[in-house]
C-alpha cells in the first residue's frame, strides 16, 4: 500500500533523513509500541508520581493530589524508630547471606556439567535440578513447614534417629534465616546454572583445543578457561543483584513469620506492607515512605557498584 | 567439545569421578524431598508421623487425594488459577511482542529512550503502597482485571525477546519483505513469530508459572472467595492450617480427633503434589526450548 516509499527505506535507518519522516515511516511499530508504553506508563511510572505521598499526610478521601505536604516528618519518624536499625539488620543480613550462599553453587554445577559427556545424564541432572524453580512460594513454605514438622516432619525423625531432642525450627528465630536462605539455594540453584551454562557454550572451542594440546588438565581448563569465560556474566548478575540489596523475597518471608521468629524475620518489605494493609491505622504515607527510602538505596547502590565494575573490569550494565 | 581421540590422563580420571559425585550428589539433594513429599502423599498418616516413611509408600492410600478432592475451595481455586493463568498469559505475551519487536528494529527512531523507559522500573519502582492506590483507583480492587492486568508487561521478558529478534531475524529478510511490499504487521505475523517460537515458548512458560504461583497480588487485592486462585487456598490450608473438616467427611469420619488431625496431614501432602503437577507436566516438553531461549536472550542481553 505504500510501494514506492518502502523502495527507498533502509531497514538501517538513519541515512540523512529528518527525524520527523522516520517517525513517519515507522508509524507501524509505533502503532505497536503504543500499547505497552501506555501500560508501563500507567502501572509502573503512575506509582512513581503517586509516591510523592511520602511527603505528604495521605488522607483516602483527599486524594494523591489533594493531601497536604509535610515534608520530611516520616523520613524522620522512620530512622529514629524502634524498629529502624532491627529492619536494616535483618534485610542486609538476610541479602547478603543469600548472595553469599547462593552464588557458588550453580556455578560448580554448570561447570560440572559441562564436564559430562553422557548426554543422557547431563539432561536428567538439568532436568531434575530445575524443578524445584517451579514449586510455589506458598507451597515451598509449605514443604518446609511439613519437613520440618516437630512431631511429624522428616528431619526430626533423623534428628531424633541420631539420638537428639527434636528441634523446633520454625519457632526459634536464629533458625528463621538459614532456612529461608537454604530452602531459597535449594530452589535455584538448577535455575540460575542455565546462565552460566551459556555462557560456558560460548566459550571459543579454540581455546580449549589449544589448551589440550599444550598438555592442559581437565583442572587446569575449567580454571584458566572456563572460569574466565563465565567471569563477565557472574559480574554482570552481581551488579544486578546489589541492585536488589535491600529486595529480600517478603512473599516467602510473609509466609514464614510467626511471632516468635519476628526478631530476625522481620525485613524492610514486610513493614512496608504491615503498617499500610494489615494494621487498623492505614498507614499509606509512612509506608510509602519506607518503600521509597528502600529503592533510592538500591539504585544508588546499583550505580555505585556498576560504576565500580566499569572501572575495574570493563564490565557493566550501561 | 571433549577430544575424545585424546586419552585421559590419571589426572584427569580423578577429575571425571569427582564430577560425577558432585553431579551426584546436586541431583540427589535435589531429589531426595520431592521424592519424600510424593510418596508420604501416598502414604498412611500414622506411617509419616511415626517416621516409617523414607523413600516409597508405606502402607499405600490414597486418603489424601480423596481429601483434595472433596474440597470444595480447591477446586474452585483450581478454575481460578486456570483462567487466570490462560488469560493472563495470553495478554502478557501478546504485550510482550508488541513491545520487544519495535525495540528490536535498529531503525526505530528514538529506540533508545523507550529501552530506557522500560528498563528503567527494574531499577527504580514507586513501591507498593502506591501501586495500591492505583490498582484501587481504578476500581479493580476485588475484580479479575487486578489479577491480569497490573503485572501485563514483564519487562525482563521484553530484554530477551528483543534480543533473540535481534540476533534470529535476518536483516535481509527485512529488507527483502519491504521491497516486496510487506508492512510491519504481516511481517512480524507472517515471519517474525513463527521464527521465534523457542523465545515465544520460553516467556509463556515464564508468564504462566508466574500466574499460576501468584498469591501476593490476590492476598492484597481479591476478598471474594469466589475470586480466589489455588495459591490462596493452598495458604489457608498449608500456612494457617484453615481446613474445613466438613468438606472431609466423605473420606473418614470426621468425629475421632485422631484421624481428623492424620488425614489433614495426609492431605497437606498431597495438595502439595497436585498443585504443583500441572507445572512439573509442561516444563519438560518446554525445556529444549527453554535453555535455547534463555541463552540466545542472556548472550547479549
Amino acid at each position: 500500500m505504500q510501494n514506492e516509499q518502502t523502495i527507498h527505506r533502509s531497514p538501517a535507518g538513519g541515512n540523512g533523513q529528518s527525524a520527523w519522516s522516520k517517525i513517519r515511516k515507522g508509524w507501524q511499530l509505533y502503532l505497536m509500541l503504543a500499547l505497552p508504553v501506555l501500560f508501563i506508563i500507567v502501572f509502573s511510572y503512575i506509582p512513581m508520581y503517586g509516591a510523592q505521598i511520602a511527603f505528604k499526610n495521605y488522607v483516602v478521601t483527599k486524594g494523591i493530589w489533594g493531601s497536604e505536604w509535610v515534608g520530611l516528618k516520616h523520613l524522620d519518624r522512620f530512622i529514629h524508630s524502634y524498629d529502624f536499625w532491627r529492619l536494616l539488620r535483618n534485610t542486609l543480613t538476610i541479602s547478603f547471606y543469600s548472595l553469599i550462599a547462593g552464588f557458588p553453587f550453580p556455578i560448580i554445577l554448570a561447570l560440572s556439567l559441562n564436564y559430562v559427556r553422557s548426554v543422557f545424564f547431563k539432561k536428567s541432572v538439568q532436568m531434575i535440578t530445575y524443578a524445584p524453580y517451579f514449586i510455589s512460594v506458598v507451597v515451598m513454605v509449605g514443604i518446609i513447614f511439613e519437613l520440618l514438622d516437630p512431631r511429624k516432619g522428616m528431619v526430626n525423625h533423623v534428628i531424633q534417629g541420631l539420638g537428639f531432642e527434636p528441634v523446633q525450627f520454625m519457632a526459634k528465630a536464629e533458625w528463621f534465616q538459614s532456612i529461608y536462605v537454604w530452602s531459597g539455594v535449594w530452589q535455584m540453584v538448577g535455575f540460575s546454572c542455565i546462565i552460566y551454562l551459556a555462557a560456558l557454550a560460548g566459550i571459543d572451542p579454540a581455546l580449549h583445543e589449544s589448551a589440550v594440546i599444550d598438555g592442559a588438565s581437565k583442572v587446569r581448563r575449567m580454571w584458566h578457561v572456563d572460569l574466565p569465560g563465565i567471569l563477565p556474566i557472574a559480574i554482570i548478575l552481581l551488579i544486578i543483584n546489589m541492585g536488589h540489596m535491600l529486595d529480600v523475597g517478603y512473599e516467602k518471608i510473609l509466609l514464614m513469620q510467626n511471632s516468635l521468629n519476628m526478631r530476625t524475620s522481620e525485613v524492610i518489605d514486610t513493614y512496608v506492607y504491615k503498617v499500610a494493609l494489615n494494621s487498623p491505622g492505614m498507614n499509606y504515607s509512612y509506608s510509602t515512605l519506607i518503600g521509597l527510602f528502600k529503592s533510592v538505596i538500591n539504585l544508588s547502590l546499583l550505580i555505585a557498584v556498576n560504576q565500580i565494575a566499569r572501572k575495574t573490569r570493563q564490565t557493566s550494565l550501561w | 567439545m571433549d577430544n575424545r581421540a585424546i586419552r585421559d590422563s590419571g589426572g584427569d580420571r580423578w577429575f571425571t569421578v569427582i564430577n560425577y559425585s558432585i553431579l551426584s550428589l546436586f541431583l540427589l539433594s535435589v531429589l531426595y524431598p520431592l521424592l519424600y513429599i510424593v510418596s508420604a502423599s501416598f502414604s498412611s498418616s500414622e506411617a509419616i508421623v511415626s517416621g516409617r516413611v523414607w523413600l516409597w509408600p508405606v502402607d499405600f492410600t490414597l486418603d489424601g487425594y480423596k481429601a483434595v478432592f472433596h474440597h470444595k475451595l480447591i477446586w474452585s481455586g483450581f478454575r481460578n488459577s486456570l483462567f487466570y493463568m490462560a488469560v493472563g498469559t495470553a495478554i502478557n505475551v501478546t504485550m510482550t511482542v508488541l513491545a520487544a519487536y519495535p525495540l528490536s528494529r535498529r531503525d526505530l527512531y528514538g529506540r533508545h529512550y523507550f529501552m530506557f523507559l522500560f528498563v528503567f522500573t527494574t531499577m527504580f519502582s514507586g513501591g507498593l503502597i502506591p501501586f495500591y492506590i492505583l490498582v484501587k483507583d481504578l476500581g479493580m480492587l476485588d475484580t479479575v482485571w487486578a489479577m491480569l492486568l497490573p503485572g501485563a508487561l514483564g519487562v525482563w521478558n521484553v530484554v530477551i525477546t528483543r534480543t533473540y529478534f535481534q540476533t534470529s531475524i535476518p536483516e535481509e529478510m527485512l529488507e527483502a519483505a519491504q521491497l516486496d511490499g510487506c508492512s510491519d504487521f504481516t511481517f512480524v505475523r507472517k515471519i517474525v513469530l513463527p521464527l521465534s517460537m523457542p523465545i515465544i515458548a520460553v516467556i509463556t512458560l515464564f508468564y504462566a508459572v508466574g500466574h499460576w504461583n501468584q498469591y501476593f497480588s490476590a492476598f492484597i487485592f481479591l476478598k471474594s472467595q469466589g475470586l480466589y486462585p489455588l495459591q490462596i487456598v493452598l495458604r489457608e490450608i498449608l500456612i494457617q492450617n484453615n481446613i474445613n473438616m466438613n468438606m472431609l467427611s466423605a473420606v473418614v469420619d470426621v468425629q475421632s480427633a485422631a484421624k481428623r488431625e492424620g488425614l489433614s496431614n495426609l492431605l497437606k501432602y498431597s495438595l502439595i503434589v497436585v498443585a504443583t503437577l500441572p507445572l512439573m507436566i509442561i516444563y519438560p516438553f518446554v525445556q529444549k526450548h527453554f535453555v535455547k531461549g534463555v541463552m540466545i536472550g542472556s548472550l547479549k542481553g
